[in-house]
């Protein structure tokens, strides 16, 4: 160890390794793998949201999974929690999930169309 | 790019490791394999979490799911349910880490909620073989901030200024101990950790080592620069072989790293550490036994002064501290003395760890600020007596300290308090009794340890304590009178002046604080010869009642056939020839049995 700066460096990128162990964080996407998510493809839709984050370095940002959400048609579904308010998001894929990461998380904007309402309508 | 999205943190604290969580490691390790999720989910072995009664114990993040008392065969159902398809295994969970169907994340949960963890910061949080992960949490940055931005006596100051005192007991004051240490005469220096944690039931040090074991090596490099030392030494018990293993790596390491070595972080100070293991004497916690054990000789205290400031290893000036007090060194520096010292009490300021044992609910290792009550420990934090049975005292200190009782329960946790209480702060061992526990026999626990453990160097302890032994064991078996109990109470006292270390003058510490604040129970083995907790089994008798059918249930489970009567009439026991080892009471299927 020569300097601080080294230090520092090597700091930065143990710290994206055990980001994933601070719970609390302020948005939270919840992707459903119950079977009926798996089997729509939800597993490269979370790897895609989880890659996404880290290549990204997203900070405050919980990318974890829950069971069925109910409507098993619509799967792969993901819902993103901020400031006490939903979205859910269905139909998802690893191409839509990166385009919601760009839009809805990096850029504050709601992709509607990909939306449980857009898909009622 | 990594895809890991969650972490396993399984418990590779003793604790853990004795119940079990080597297999539950290997096992997530299979299952991953299984259900093809190597590549998104981390197994990661921590230090302890503190709740030992629980372990093994596994958390999940990012959810913070708390998982207990897991076994082997639990963990195919958390990798398929909860690794694969999200869904939170509910009735694995910790019971309350789940309440009205709603889960609480780990440090949600009433144990932790309560705590405030500095010297545990990171145990249980990272992986104690991985140096980058310490780095991660921020460490090292203390030292490097020491290196390059303050002078010795900065650090000195800043550590006066917090306020810390030792952890291992005695608590002087750090500070004042560094500044001895860097002000003494001297071309070389050494600085020490006493790791020699001996307490019966005490398991801190231990598990700071275990969980954190870069935090001690960061603090000793920070005590060396602040008093010129080059060169260190951490003693520490053979009995420990997670702890030596893993600070042996940790110091690897931080050599690899060139955290330890010479020019540190580019700059003239050089530091190196080693480890001497050793063989589990009691008195080698006492730190002039401890540096004559570190330089090869029979572990025996030397009279004080000269202080090991002076004249400690090999006659040189000498900083010895004990394992939790160098963990809260890093935090000071980063934090800053002021944060510091706004935990706690005025006198007594951050935090205590504790190892909560015997007769309480949540068994384990608890970090508390300073002043809180000794009630909010053992019915909060502790989760209470088991059993619903009452409480009875508190024995802090461990052989040197005292009980406390009911009537002490309100009192604040602080150096001085539990002084003038007539017990001590120790080093952190905190056993809880209950209703079945006999306090005369307690004492006569702890001095037993103490006759065993004393070194036989100075007469009062080694010839004292014997004799206090002996009159305790009068007391026991109903053969003592009033007389005896006066003059256990001089005799305590003049080995509590006399001693030539600690452990003989705080010898004596349990005896004298059960007969402050339990005299009655001394009064009621002497005179009534009886013991009212059952315990003392001299003064106990087995007796069959009228209730007695005659079923003959208890004559045959009798080990030394002491109990005599046909079938279907009342049967008697042999007092001369009963053990009163107990079988028959729990044989007897109408409870006609009794203990008096």
């Amino acid at each position: 160890m020569k300097s601080l700066d080294e230090l520092t460096k090597i700091r930065e990128k143990a710290q994206k390794k055990v980001s994933t162990r601070n719970s609390g964080k302020k948005i939270r996407i919840v992707v459903g793998m119950a079977t009926c998510g798996i089997s729509a493809g939800a597993r490269p839709v979370l790897n895609t949201l989880v890659e996404e984050v880290n290549k990204r370095d997203l900070q405050d940002i919980e990318v974890t999974q829950t069971g069925c959400i109910g409507v098993c048609r619509l799967e792969p579904i993901f819902e993103v929690y901020q400031n006490g308010e939903k979205v859910t998001y269905v139909n998802m894929d690893p191409k839509k999930a990166k385009e919601v990461i760009v839009n809805h998380i990096v850029n504050g904007n709601v992709v509607s169309e990909y939306t449980i309402g857009a898909s009622e309508e | 790019m990594s895809l890991v999205r969650s972490h396993v943190l399984v418990c590779g604290g003793t604790g853990c490791t004795a119940s079990g969580s080597l297999s539950i490691e290997d096992k997530f390790k299979e299952c991953l394999e299984k259900f093809d999720l190597v590549n998104e989910v981390d197994i990661v072995k921590t230090g302890c979490f503190g709740l030992c009664e629980a372990g093994p114990i596994v958390v999940v993040y990012p959810e913070g799911a708390f998982y207990s008392s897991v076994k082997a065969d639990d963990i195919e159902r958390i990798t398929e349910e909860h690794l694969l398809k999200g869904r939170i295994v509910k009735d694995l969970l910790f019971k309350e880490a789940i309440e009205e169907n709603v889960i609480k994340s780990v440090d949600e949960v009433k144990f932790y909620k309560r705590q405030k963890r500095i010297a545990l910061k990171n145990c249980g949080v990272i992986n104690p073989e991985v140096i980058d992960e310490y780095i991660a949490y921020d460490g090292y940055r203390a030292l490097g901030k020491v290196l390059t931005e303050m002078s010795q006596q900065d650090v000195i100051d800043e550590i006066k200024r917090s306020g810390l005192r030792g952890r291992g007991g005695g608590g002087f004051p750090s500070g004042l101990k560094w500044q001895f240490t860097k002000n003494a005469t001297g071309d070389v220096k050494y600085v020490a950790c006493n790791a020699d944690e001996g307490d019966p039931g005490a398991f801190m040090d231990r598990s700071v080592l275990e969980g954190d074991p870069h935090a001690v090596i960061e603090a000793m490099a920070i005590a060396a620069y602040a008093i010129g030392a080059s060169e260190g030494f951490v003693y520490i018990r053979a009995e420990y072989p997670i702890a030596v293993n893993r600070l042996e790596i940790a110091i690897e390491q931080a050599k690899e790293y060139g955290l330890l070595g010479d020019n540190i972080f580019g700059t003239d100070f050089s530091f190196d550490l080693q480890i001497r293991l050793g063989a589990g004497a009691f008195v080698c916690g006492e730190e002039t036994a401890l540096i004559e054990s570190i330089e090869g000789r029979r572990g025996m205290p030397r009279p004080r002064p000269p202080f090991p400031a002076n004249k400690g290893i090999w006659q040189k000036p000498t900083l010895l501290n004990n394992v939790e007090t160098y963990a809260n060194i890093p935090q000071i520096i980063l934090k800053g003395s002021e944060w510091f010292s706004s935990i706690g009490t005025e006198k007594s300021t951050g935090t205590k760890v504790f190892a909560l044992g015997g007769k309480i609910n949540n068994t384990g290792l608890v970090e508390i600020p300073m002043g809180t009550t000794l009630r909010d420990v053992i019915f909060e934090i502790g989760g209470g007596i088991p059993k619903g049975k009452a409480f009875k005292a508190v024995q802090t200190g461990g052989p040197s300290g005292g009980c406390l009782t009911e009537a002490q329960l309100d009192e604040e946790i602080s150096y001085d308090n539990l002084v003038s209480l007539g017990s001590m702060m120790g080093s952190g061992g905190m056993i809880v009794m209950d209703e079945d526990n006999c306090m005369v026999d307690v004492a006569r626990f702890f001095l037993d340890f103490t006759v065993d453990e004393s070194c036989g160097k100075c007469t009062p302890c080694r010839e004292g304590t014997k004799r206090m032994l002996e009159i305790l064991d009068k007391i026991c078996q109903g053969k003592a009178e009033m007389e005896d109990l006066n003059r256990l109470d001089s005799l305590a006292n003049m080995i509590k002046d006399s001693a030539l270390c600690g452990l003989g003058q705080t010898a004596p510490n349990p005896v004298l604080s059960t007969i402050e604040h339990l005299d009655m129970k001394y009064v009621e083995h002497i005179t009534d010869k009886k013991c009212t907790a059952g315990v003392c089994q001299d003064l106990l008798q087995i007796k069959i009642t009228d209730d007695c059918i005659g079923c003959t249930a208890c004559k045959n489970v009798c080990p030394v056939d002491c109990i005599s009567g046909e079938r279907k009439s009342l049967h008697e026991i042999d007092q001369n020839e009963c053990i009163k080892c107990g079988a028959c009471i729990d044989k007897c299927p109408v409870n006609a049995i009794i203990k008096e």
